[in-house]
């Protein structure tokens, strides 16, 4: 029997659920990976990843030395391995970069400089890291996938309730009584959610509405399956909303109290019935009435989407049609209610919360507000930009343009989820300076001239905040590999020498002796987060913000009495079509998601045990589709779009329907964001992954 | 509970107040009574199986399962009668006969306690078998399944309502199943690890840790298992 | 049989009908597939599973629970030789070896050319016919193997009675002719019931005293009153013909022979509680009984005794009959109210009880056949009459079933209190051959042995209980001073090890643990101490396990302990 040594209770660092996890420690290695019962919001459950997937922290390709790319300075630059760098000291690794990206600040302006933060890394490093972009670089280019996921939910909800985090909490869920899943495919994407939400249907008696072109499994759940056809969901949602109105399901008492623009809104919805739904997206229109009517008459009703709402070119529309449905039917501010976008990274939310948006300073303080800002350059003593800086598309728009010349990109890798690929190498390959930090090399890095290496999650201290709001710890198992450091230890040491070469007169400060330390500095700028501390989180193992003072027990549901735009509004809504339509000769639509087994662009999960069980890309194909391309079970299939191919496994199946395709992301041998379209919602700036046209082809 | 009505009962000759809605095992701990248990998990619903967690109540023909069993008003226990030591002791006795117990601390310290013989029944038929290792992530080591069902329940409707297992066969031919024996991979489980955290006896554990008790070390569990994966794939992009 | 009405029907079709009851319909459907294909594939195993919406993994754990269900193909007929103790006494092994000789096969194994499937079962409730065999659906009574290869079919249990009173429309009606009923005085007790109401119905039934015939003698007015006062509907009926208690098979004559005297008895229990639906559990291995009550279902639906309105009163009840598949277990109440539901038949933690948590969670009385056979006569002749029956503490005539070296066995109806002599010497006509009684086991394998010397204790509940004896099913087996107890032993462990459900431990394992020792103990390679093994098992069994069947199966085993310790002494191998 092998006995663990130590036990070190951390947050998983996957997804957006924070599923609290006991790293069993046996020489310096996790040879197990448990789950305290009695601690939310997992209760001792976890997925495959949680469980089984944390085996890459100790993957010998860690980066382990500073990295300089050997021929630095030759454009245009080329994608290079590990064979193209040579191990620098940190000494040299953060001169060289701190000379950078000072020298490209003093002759261009900080604007020149684009930067990534990461939802991946805690809660402090974030808020160090935009602090240094913010206060020493002097720029609000800052911003990070959350624009590739979850943009378009943010947008609708700000427009409809001021407020776009989740709003119930994951504790609910096991008692819910109707609740609709749409665009998410939760089992395999929020896998610990999914649980809970099975618990409510199984135990509890929950009605399920699943709204999905995909048969997930969720769908076994379900009461009423609405198989939608791709980029419908606004006509479904409007039609359900019709019958509603037209049903007088409303609830006349909340929308008198607590929304606007209910008449007109009313009169919007005129043409959406449910027959004209039906024809847009094949669903029966009885079926939308009665989930229409079930969602409606519930007592208390909740609404959970993933990334098939907010990744398309309607993603804002489809956000807004989902919170007009709670507005309309008062399924807000109860347990068992709500507007739940289910995050896609651990720490999402907590990157989102810590400032890393181009708009944005920490609790989300408009950096265009002079109060606020000044507020800011008080605490951190400089002057601040006073416009909104961009966001990761158009940082690499205006790298095309020349405008921004130099990218600083810590734990992310947008060389793997940005969409159109071909367009974004593109763009690396013709910049001044490119920075990179991370615990592996990937996609990205491979264009850096500078990689710095970082501790992973079970290297360091700090907090990871989850979807539904709860700021939880991620403590220290044993030391990072070779000389790599914790993100916000390298940020301090890098800020500081940029500081000393732009002659600022005072530091913004980055003499942090802890993450704890950091965190109170964030909390005393941000009034949601200053009820909370790393010592409280330690005791009540976590704390859901909004928590204004330390008496205050934390806010697990949101919108009791008011929401943050005072009311709710109502908004009407137009449907329109995807931006690719298949054709002749692209006949097939391609959705592009995720697995079980995989985790976004694989930096992690193909470096674990998980990769063993689904090793390598496929498609998933409706086998009448495959019988009319001449594909069999198995064999690799060429999936072409207007922007690029790939090869991958045809998987048949009728999960799909006829028509549509899905391919997992995950894989870079066979990359889907190679196909997809650089199509993007107006308001939300998100890129459309889950519809363009694609042909089959069969390999010869 | 604590708003709950109390009600008066005996234990061991000396009257305690309890809520009346807890169980006797609730009673017994609050009184710094340990029970042993042996199927009884906070995370699964209690089955009252093992039945090792048995007293003597008065008036009552059988002993009751004190996880399961609610106290009643005037309710007279006995948690360590002569009746009750030998049937732990029984149960035990009958469990080393059938199981390989050797990775299951509580349960090896409750025969000291209870002062069971391994080898009280000689030439009994043990669920002897072979280790089924079929993923990549734990393995089955049935002969060491104390058949708690905790697994089945953690995989069903306690925690992960994907339902993989099942219970199979019948009597002592009991044993945890899946579909007509389908490899992991090949049924519906999503290798969630819930059944192997909730496993008391270590019939189900990760890899690392088999691979580790084989004597391998951390680089060779690493490359173990990616160089079955390789076999007739070498095409594959060496993320190593 | 079900199975009958849907030949005409693709299994998709049939179970395109079923889906939509969901998961109580898979014991159902798993036995159409088994009927129809010999076994249950993995394909007929996923159909089942989507159609029903139910896990795969559960499907295949209920596969595995029913002797009479198969995950392998086995051959075009099957053939089960009971090796219960009666039968064993009777040469069952014997029965057993020349069959697989001159089949040229082995026990669990089909013949190469694929015809035969043979394998040992449990008691197939022919005890009086011993050594009996199952042919596919034919019982074949006093088998030797070629009277089971010509499948010949003599069949014939003889039923005696003082005064037949339970049994008397035995033989002089057809048993499925819903007129000939009526022509003796059938359905006199439920006209009756419908004219005096459910409470009157109630108090006669506590004023008779009926206790149930199932083997726990549990008052019947308690369950009734306690199903009929219990919150929540609808509420169900449940008839218990699960017979399998070794040497048992009261239940089976009843249903062959007189099945409208039970859907009568269901009838006014389900009037009596305000219950709507009855199920009727009738184990597998009695095809005849399955076939009949069917008919007779079919029958008194088109005659108006089954359905809406019944007799043109506000009362509608319907029954739906139930096939078991292969459990002793499924007899334990509770268990089968899981296998109807489509589970493993695993007893439940009790409480909480039937009459408010019984089947689907509702309100249920359960009551055994010969119980309900007891309602319709209580009825009809009024309660005064009833309890000239019997005694005050065992009112009412009751069944026996004798069996074992007498020389005349079969069902034997009492209505006046008699003794073990009386009912073995004077009714049964003493031992076949001549022969001397070694020992007798009253009440079946969950019974207890009562020794030569105890023969005059009095068959009712009363005088049993006061000599820690019990009538249980009503089983006597007579065993004569040729027989090796130590089998007789053996295979009574056998017996339980093999019908325990696995659920506890104490049963699982101890079933287990007292097979083995007492097998040993029988082959003469007995250890020293394996007595105290035993009575540490058998205690541990009575004292600790969930269900009825775990707290008796060592009741018969201490007893011979008590009897006769000598035969559990072991020696120290040399």
């Amino acid at each position: 029997m092998i006995e663990t040594q130590r036990s070190v209770r951390s947050t998983c660092p996957y997804c957006g659920v924070g599923c609290q996890i006991d790293l069993q420690i046996k020489d310096d290695h996790i040879i197990r990976v448990d789950a305290p019962f009695d601690v939310a919001p997992n209760y001792g459950r976890l997925c495959a990843k949680g469980r089984f997937g944390n085996d890459f922290v100790h993957h010998p390709s860690r980066l382990t030395h500073p990295l300089i790319r050997k021929d630095i300075g030759s454009a245009p630059r080329k994608a290079i391995g590990l064979e193209g760098f040579r191990e620098a000291t940190w000494e040299e690794a953060l001169d060289l970069s701190a000379k950078k990206l000072a020298a490209i600040v003093k002759e261009h302006g900080g604007d020149a400089i684009g930067t990534f933060c990461s939802a991946k890394a805690t809660n402090e490093d974030n808020y160090v890291f935009q602090k240094f972009v913010r206060a020493v670089l002097g720029t609000h280019n800052v911003d990070h996938c959350a624009r590739l996921c979850h943009a378009a939910s943010v947008t609708g909800l700000q427009i409809a309730i001021g407020s776009s985090a989740m709003s119930n909490s994951i504790a609910e869920m096991k008692d819910l009584e109707v609740f609709i899943v749409t665009g998410s495919n939760t089992s395999e994407t929020h896998p610990v959610i999914s649980t809970f939400l099975r618990e409510a249907v199984v135990k509890n008696g929950a009605k399920l509405i699943v709204i999905d072109p995909r048969q997930i499994e969720m769908t076994q759940f379900a009461t009423y399956w609405l198989r939608n056809s791709a980029g419908s969901d606004v006509a479904v949602f409007q039609a359900m909303a019709h019958t509603i109105v037209h049903e007088e399901l409303y609830d006349q008492e909340f929308i008198e109290a607590r929304v606007e623009d209910f008449e007109e809104y009313a009169q919007s919805l005129e043409g959406f019935t449910p027959e004209w739904a039906e024809e847009i997206s094949g669903v029966p229109a009885d079926l939308i009435r009665d989930a229409g009517r079930l969602y409606a008459r519930a007592k208390n009703a909740a609404i959970y989407w993933g990334m098939g709402i907010s990744q398309s070119v309607h993603g804002t529309d489809n956000a807004l049609s989902l919170a007009n449905l709670a507005l309309l039917t008062g399924n807000l501010g109860r347990p068992g209610t709500g507007l739940n976008p289910l995050r896609g990274q651990n720490n999402v939310q907590g990157c989102s919360d810590s400032g890393g948006l181009p708009n944005v300073f920490p609790g989300y303080q408009s950096v265009m507000d002079s109060e606020i800002r000044a507020k800011f350059e008080a605490a951190w003593k400089t002057q601040l930009p006073t416009e909104s800086g961009l966001t990761t598309m158009e940082m690499v728009d205006a790298a095309e343009r020349g405008a921004i010349q130099a990218y600083f990109v810590m734990g992310e890798n947008p060389m793997m989820s940005e969409p159109d690929l071909r367009h974004a190498r593109h763009v690396m390959e013709n910049l001044e300076f490119v920075l990179v930090q991370d615990i592996f090399m990937n996609e990205t890095s491979e264009y850096a001239d500078v990689i710095l290496p970082a501790a992973s999650f079970a290297e360091k201290e700090g907090t990871f905040t989850n979807s539904d709001r709860r700021v939880q710890l991620v403590r220290k198992a044993f030391d990072p590999p070779g000389q790599a450091l914790p993100d916000w230890v390298i940020l301090c040491d890098l800020a500081a020498r940029v500081e000393v070469l732009l002659e600022h007169d005072l530091s913004a400060g980055f003499t942090y002796q802890s993450a704890s330390e950091i965190w109170d500095e964030m909390a005393s700028l941000t009034p949601p987060f200053q009820g909370i501390d790393h010592a409280r989180i330690d005791r009540e193992s976590g704390v859901h913000w909004p928590c204004p003072s330390p008496e205050h027990p934390g806010t697990p549901t949101l919108f009791a009495e008011s929401f943050p735009s005072g009311k709710g509004k109502l908004t009407p809504l137009t449907y329109s079509p995807g931006a690719e339509l298949p054709d002749d000769e692209y006949p097939f639509v391609l959705s592009t998601g995720r697995v079980l087994y995989h985790w976004h662009g694989g930096t992690m999960t193909r470096r674990s045990k998980l990769d063993d069980i689904y090793p390598e890309p496929t498609v998933e194909i409706h086998p009448q589709d495959a019988q009319q391309v001449g594909v069999a079970h198995g064999e690799m299939v060429r999936v072409r779009s207007r922007r690029g191919a790939i090869e991958v496994k045809a998987l048949l199946t009728e999960r799909s329907p006829q028509g549509l395709v899905f391919i997992p992301f995950h894989f870079a041998e066979a990359a889907a964001n190679e196909l997809t379209l650089d199509a993007r919602d107006v308001r939300a700036k998100i890129p459309d992954y889950k519809v363009c046209a694609i042909a089959l082809e069969q390999i010869n | 509970m604590s708003e709950s009505k109390k009600i008066t009962i005996t234990i061991d000759g000396k009257s305690v107040q309890v809520p009346a809605d807890w169980t006797i095992l609730q009673a017994l701990e609050h009184n710094g009574l340990e029970t042993p248990v042996i199927c009884y998990h906070e995370a699964t619903t209690p089955e009252g199986i093992c039945r090792q967690c048995v007293v003597e109540v008065e008036g009552r023909r059988t002993l009751l399962p004190a996880c399961v069993t609610q106290v009643s008003p005037e309710m007279v226990i006995h948690p360590s009668s002569e009746r009750v030591t030998r049937t732990r002791r029984t149960i035990l006795e009958m469990l080393h006969a059938s199981t390989d117990l050797s990775q299951a601390p509580e349960l090896l310290q409750q025969s000291q306690a209870y002062h069971a013989d391994p080898d009280r029944f000689p030439e009994a038929k043990a669920r002897t078998q072979p280790v089924l290792d079929d993923n990549p992530f734990y393995v089955r080591d049935y002969e060491k399944c104390i058949l708690c069902w905790r697994c089945v329940q953690a995989c069903g409707d306690d925690l992960q309502f994907t339902y993989a297992l099942s219970v199979g066969g019948r009597g002592h031919e009991t044993h945890i199943a899946t579909f007509f024996d389908a490899p992991m991979p090949e049924t519906t489980c999503v290798f969630c690890g819930n059944c192997v955290a909730v496993c008391p006896t270590d019939a189900l554990r990760g890899k690392t840790e088999f691979f580790l008790e084989q004597g391998l070390d951390y680089d060779e569990i690493r490359r173990q298992k990616r160089q079955e994966r390789r076999k007739g794939k070498p095409q594959e992009r060496d993320h190593d | 049989m079900q199975a009958n009405q849907v030949t005409t029907l693709s299994l998709k079709e049939y179970l395109e009908g079923i889906k939509d009851q969901g998961k109580t319909m898979l014991l159902p459907a798993l036995l159409e597939a088994q009927s129809r294909f010999g076994y249950i594939s993995p394909e007929i195993a996923s159909q089942i599973s989507t159609a029903l919406q139910i896990p795969l993994a559960d499907i295949t754990g209920v596969i595995e629970f029913y002797s009479l269900l198969h995950d392998q193909p086995t051959a075009e007929h099957m053939i089960r030789v009971c090796t219960s103790p009666t039968c064993s006494s009777q040469g069952a092994k014997r029965l057993l070896e020349e069959l697989a000789h001159m089949l040229e096969t082995k026990p669990g194994t089909a013949t190469s050319d694929g015809s035969y499937y043979l394998e040992a079962t449990e008691c197939l409730g022919l005890c009086d016919l011993a050594p009996a065999v199952l042919l596919d659906q034919t019982p074949v009574g006093q088998a030797n193997p070629e009277r089971v290869l010509t499948k010949a079919d003599a069949f014939q249990t003889h039923v005696y009675s003082d005064e037949a009173v339970i049994t008397r429309r035995f033989g002089l009606i057809d048993p499925t002719s819903i007129d000939d009923f009526i022509a003796h005085e059938g359905f006199f007790g439920f006209h009756q019931a419908l004219d005096c109401g459910s409470d009157q119905i109630c108090s006669s039934i506590k004023d008779s005293g009926l206790l149930g015939r199932g083997g726990a003698a549990f008052s019947t007015e308690v369950k009734w009153e306690g199903a009929a006062s219990a919150p929540g509907k609808p509420k169900y009926i449940v008839c218990n013909a699960d017979e399998s208690e070794p040497g048992t098979f009261k239940d089976r004559l009843l249903l062959e022979n007189d099945p409208y005297a039970i859907l009568e008895g269901m009838l006014i229990a389900g009037f009596a509680i305000g219950a709507e639906k009855g199920f009727i559990y009738i184990r597998g291995e009695y095809p005849r009984a399955q076939a009949i009550f069917q008919q007779v279902i079919e029958n008194a639906r088109s005659s108006g005794y089954l359905g809406n309105n019944i007799q043109g009163s506000d009362f509608s009840f319907d029954i739906e009959l139930r096939s078991g598949a292969g459990a002793y277990i499924c007899g334990e109440e509770t268990a089968l109210f899981e296998s109807i539901e489509g589970k493993r038949g695993y007893p439940r933690l009790k409480p909480p009880f039937p009459t408010t948590h019984g089947l689907f969670q509702k309100p249920t009385v359960i009551n055994n056949v010969e119980t309900f056979a007891n309602v319709g006569l209580i009825l009809r002749i009024g309660v005064e009459a009833y309890c000239a029956y019997g005694t005050p503490g065992s009112s009412g005539p009751w069944l026996f079933c004798l069996s074992g070296d007498v020389a005349r066995p079969g069902l034997y109806e009492v209505t006046q209190p008699i003794t073990l002599r009386e009912l073995i010497f004077a009714r049964g006509g003493g031992l076949r051959d001549g022969g001397e009684i070694k020992a007798v086991l009253l009440g079946g394998a969950a019974g207890k042995f009562v020794s030569p010397a105890k023969l005059d204790i009095r068959l009712t509940q009363e005088d049993t209980r006061a000599e820690g004896l019990g009538l249980g099913s009503g089983a006597v087996v007579v065993l004569n001073q040729e027989t090796d107890l130590k089998q007789i032993f053996a295979d009574l462990g056998h017996f339980f090890a093999h019908e325990s459900c696995g659920k506890c431990y104490p049963c699982q394992l101890g079933t287990q643990r007292q097979a083995e020792i007492l097998n040993r103990l029988a082959s003469g390679a007995g250890l020293p101490e394996d007595r105290e093994r035993l009575e540490d098992v058998g205690w541990t069994m009575t004292d600790a396990s969930i269900c009825g069947l775990g707290q008796t199966a060592a009741s018969a085993i201490l007893s011979a302990i008590e009897l006769w310790p000598e035969h559990f002494q072991g020696k120290e191998r040399s």
